[in-house]
């Protein structure tokens, strides 16, 4: 899909605080975000730093973003057990699925087979973005992350954004 | 110094409006001995992520002063994170490492900020300045000096390793930590 249209898409669910660590599967959104000085997005060391980034954004009374790629969530399974869930901070996940049909680097293997699993086991509420009906899943998962104020996750395949 | 000497001088050195952000283990249990507070946010679990937070929270309101309160052990744990605070040029950021050269919560293991010192390396990352002190009295006029300076800024306080009684747990579970600090920020119900 439009990488523009996507962040018109978080924008309009509420979102605006973006911070993660780059992945190439939404470098097109990223660039949007970077073009923009509006967003003032915050280009992250570790995956986990940019979690805590996002937590303070929220305790300071922002809707934050982080994006991430799939190994990063790996990094970051502490922050999001021992910081966000337990204190009720809210967070929406932009997760790149790297490994997803295990057609993909070595390094991805493992992490894709189980990014799925990670998330459940966190029982954290995640969709496989769908350009077809992204609007209503954004709209859905926003809203499960507000009642909840819990982390929700959208996992994102290879060639979801143009660049 | 001890760390309660230096915890209880810089709480007094705090502006009834500065958002605290305070690391995991005792240095939480220790400032919410001397000085609790809805504007202090107290983690139980992440270590090593306070100035993270701490760097979200200075972004989300630039105009009241944010300080982060973490040990060396946190620091050590993420160093990354100076460039990032650096970068930010977060001028309400002040950065206070409580320093005793060890992981004083688990058990009194050794750390390497001795031969790391810690402020140097902020100011390597590119902080405008920073200070290391070693008296409890030293504390408010090097906390005024580093307000004035601009920029996101580091107070090292090098304290004896030494807690005993271990200061008292954090009383409210951490879902109502989050909600009474975002309705003192926020000034309403969030």
């Amino acid at each position: 899909m439009n990488s523009a249209s996507f962040v018109d898409l978080l924008e309009e669910n509420g979102y605006d605080f973006f911070t993660g660590v780059p992945c190439s599967y939404f470098a097109g959104v990223l660039q949007v975000l970077d073009r923009e000085s509006r967003f003032a997005y915050i280009g992250a060391v570790r995956e986990d730093s940019a979690i805590g980034v996002a937590a303070g954004a929220y305790l300071g009374g922002r809707q934050p973003v982080v994006f991430t790629q799939n190994s990063g969530l790996g990094v970051s399974i502490n922050a999001l057990a021992s910081l966000n869930i337990i204190y009720r901070i809210p967070v929406l996940l932009i997760v790149s699925w790297r490994g997803q049909h295990a057609i993909d680097a070595p390094q991805h293997r493992i992490m894709g087979s189980i990014t799925e699993g990670q998330l459940d086991l966190l029982k954290i509420s995640s969709v496989v973005l769908d350009s077809t009906s992204v609007a209503q899943q954004l709209r859905d998962l926003t809203q499960t992350m507000l009642d909840t104020a819990q982390p929700v996750a959208i996992l994102i395949p290879k060639g979801s954004f143009d660049s | 110094m001890t760390r309660a000497e230096g915890m209880a001088r810089l709480a007094q050195a705090l502006t009834s409006t500065s958002l605290v952000v305070a690391c995991n283990g005792l240095i939480s249990r220790q400032l919410f001995g001397c000085s609790d507070r809805p504007s202090n946010f107290y983690m139980l679990g992440s270590m090593g992520l306070a100035s993270s937070i701490g760097l979200g929270l200075a972004m989300a309101q630039p105009d009241k002063e944010v300080i982060v309160l973490e040990g060396d052990g946190n620091l050590l744990m993420n160093l990354g994170v100076l460039a990032s605070i650096a970068a930010s040029g977060a001028a309400n950021l002040r950065h206070v490492v409580f320093d005793n050269g060890a992981h004083e919560s688990t058990g009194g293991q050794k750390t390497i900020s001795d031969v790391a010192p810690l402020e140097r390396i902020a100011l390597a990352a590119g902080y405008p300045q920073a200070a290391r002190v070693d008296a409890p009295e030293a504390i408010p006029a090097a906390l005024q000096d580093l307000r004035e300076a601009g920029g996101p800024t580091m107070l090292l306080v090098e304290t004896e390793i030494g807690s005993r009684p271990a200061p008292e747990r954090v009383a409210q579970p951490p879902s109502q930590l989050t909600r009474r600090f975002r309705k003192t920020v926020l000034g309403r119900e969030p």
